[in-house]
């Protein structure tokens, strides 16, 4: 009897939460996208940009990793308001988690970047290549495939961390939640674990997915030697 | 008067901070010529090479390609640099790409060539080095020997006026020497213009006009192979050839059977 009762709770919730997935879905894209796109020009202007520019995107980095999300999400919420900037929750909410998640990814993509074995990059030079084409040709495929497996990664924290919107008002998965077990009295336990599996559930399949980009982008024969595999394989 | 020299350098100089690496080189090469430099380690041969296209700036001295100045303040380095190959001892093929990617991506990219003509130019570099069945193969996938011919195809699909090798074999297992060597070899009797440092007797003897000794930044001596080889003028040389001939083996005897 309890058992079906929970089982109908159960089913009842699922749109909501549902509805809120789509949302959570939402977020962790735009999230993603910006921190993707602005994180790229982070990294390539930390690398190749002048001294005054690295610097300012190294303190970019910096504060966006050192202050808490939640902190964040509230600053560019409620903080922004306080200016005259109205941003609705979403919007502000990629602001602070896109920007912050830009701050981590710069830092994949750099490390990537400066990976690129140098002697490469004296040979595109060295057919007459400008900085900047041996960058987008040569340096930069390289350094985003090699990004893919970090960049899991991160896509598993943003997504976990856009439950934290729920906090200024997003109507993401974790408030729906909230919503159903206010709505219920008190079957929170019941609630979260069933919102805990949806998460769950994202993240692998979310990594999975990444995981087979990234056997997509492997180069033949690359990897094997890169990695001491062929070692491995012969012990 | 300057007509056939393609490369002219005159009085260089290069400083790494206190280290005085290069100190007054000057040589030309003729087209067509294939000139030789050994020298023992630390003496600055990668460093002569990389300023010849400007990987590394002098200090000073002056530089012409075919009878323009490339040390001057105006020149567009970029077309200079397409227009000097350059062979890396370690291949430096970019790894990401196809072989036949790795040939044609600097016509098209540098030069503008478009895909189709850049890929016959490509096939016909890679037929060159005896790849052409190797097109679709990642650098990855070949021998050390193969990978050096792909990058000797990829400075060649760029039509230079010259080629530097800088110790081409010396990454080499001793077996996969001889076909890169042949390919070199091959190039210097079709008249392509080379300068190479390489301690592989066997090449310098074979296809050489001249080998140029190069210590402690300084052209010690220069002549033709014969000459530094039988009654070199210094003991410096005499000695270092020893030491050469040593450790590399005396190559003499394949080439003269
Ligand atoms: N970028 C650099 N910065 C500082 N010192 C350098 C640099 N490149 C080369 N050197 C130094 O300059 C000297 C000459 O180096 P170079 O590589 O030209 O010698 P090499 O004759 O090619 O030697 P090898 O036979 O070992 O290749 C060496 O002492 C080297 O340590
Ligand atoms: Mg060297």
């Amino acid at each position: 009897m309890v058992f079906n009762a929970h089982l109908n709770l159960i089913l009842k919730s699922l749109p909501f939460l549902l509805k809120g997935m789509v949302v959570t879905l939402e977020l962790t894209f735009a999230f993603l996208s910006i921190g993707l796109v602005v994180g790229i020009f982070l990294a390539l202007g930390q690398v190749y940009g002048r001294r005054s520019i690295s610097l300012l995107i190294s303190a970019f980095e910096r504060i966006f990793r050192a202050i808490p999300a939640l902190v964040l999400l509230f600053l560019f919420y409620f903080g922004a308001a306080q200016f005259g900037f109205n941003l609705s929750a979403f919007a502000a909410s990629c602001l602070a988690l896109g920007l912050r998640s830009a701050a981590y990814q710069s830092q994949i993509f750099r490390g990537a970047i400066q990976s690129i074995d140098i002697g490469q990059i004296m040979a595109a030079r060295a057919i007459g290549m400008t900085q900047f084409k041996a960058a987008i040709y040569i340096v930069l495929p390289q350094a985003l495939r090699l990004s893919i497996a970090p960049w899991s990664n991160e896509y598993a924290v943003v997504l976990k961390d856009t439950s934290l919107c729920y906090a200024i008002g997003v109507t993401e998965m974790m408030r729906q939640g909230r919503y159903i077990v206010a709505r219920t009295f008190g079957n929170a336990l019941l609630i979260y674990v069933v919102v805990a599996i949806l998460y769950f559930i994202l993240v692998i399949i979310g990594t999975r997915l990444l995981n087979l980009l990234e056997r997509k982008f492997r180069i033949p024969g690359y990897e094997a030697k890169e990695k001491g595999e062929m070692v491995e394989r012969m012990l | 008067m300057m007509d056939n020299v393609i490369l002219k350098v005159e009085n260089l100089y290069k400083n790494y901070g206190e280290l005085e690496v290069l100190k007054g080189i000057s040589f030309e090469v003729k087209k067509g010529e294939a000139k030789v430099i050994i020298g023992p380690s630390g003496t600055g041969k990668s460093t002569l090479l990389r300023c010849i296209n400007r990987l590394t700036n002098p200090d000073s001295g002056r530089i012409w390609l075919d009878g323009k100045e490339i040390t001057a303040s105006d020149v567009k380095i970029n077309q200079i640099r397409s227009s000097i190959g350059m062979v890396f001892q370690d291949f430096n093929l970019f790894t990401h790409l196809k072989v036949i990617d790795n040939v044609r991506i600097g016509p098209m990219k540098v030069k503008g060539i478009p895909k189709r003509e850049a890929t016959e130019l490509a096939i016909d570099e890679l037929k060159k080095v005896g790849l052409e069945n190797k097109v679709d193969s990642y650098p990855a996938e070949l021998s050390g020997g193969q990978q050096q011919r792909v990058s000797i195809a990829r400075a060649l699909a760029m039509k230079p006026k010259l080629i530097l090798f800088d110790e081409p074999t010396s990454a080499l297992d001793p077996e996969l020497i001889g076909e890169v060597l042949t390919v070199m070899i091959d190039l210097a009797k079709n008249g392509m213009t080379m300068l190479v440092v390489s301690h592989e007797m066997g090449f310098a003897r074979s296809v050489a006009s001249k080998i140029i000794f190069l210590e402690h930044g300084v052209i010690v001596e220069e002549g033709p192979p014969e000459r530094i080889f039988n009654k070199p003028k210094c003991k410096r040389t005499a000695e270092f050839l020893h030491k050469i001939t040593d450790l590399y083996g005396d190559t003499k005897h394949e080439n003269d059977s």
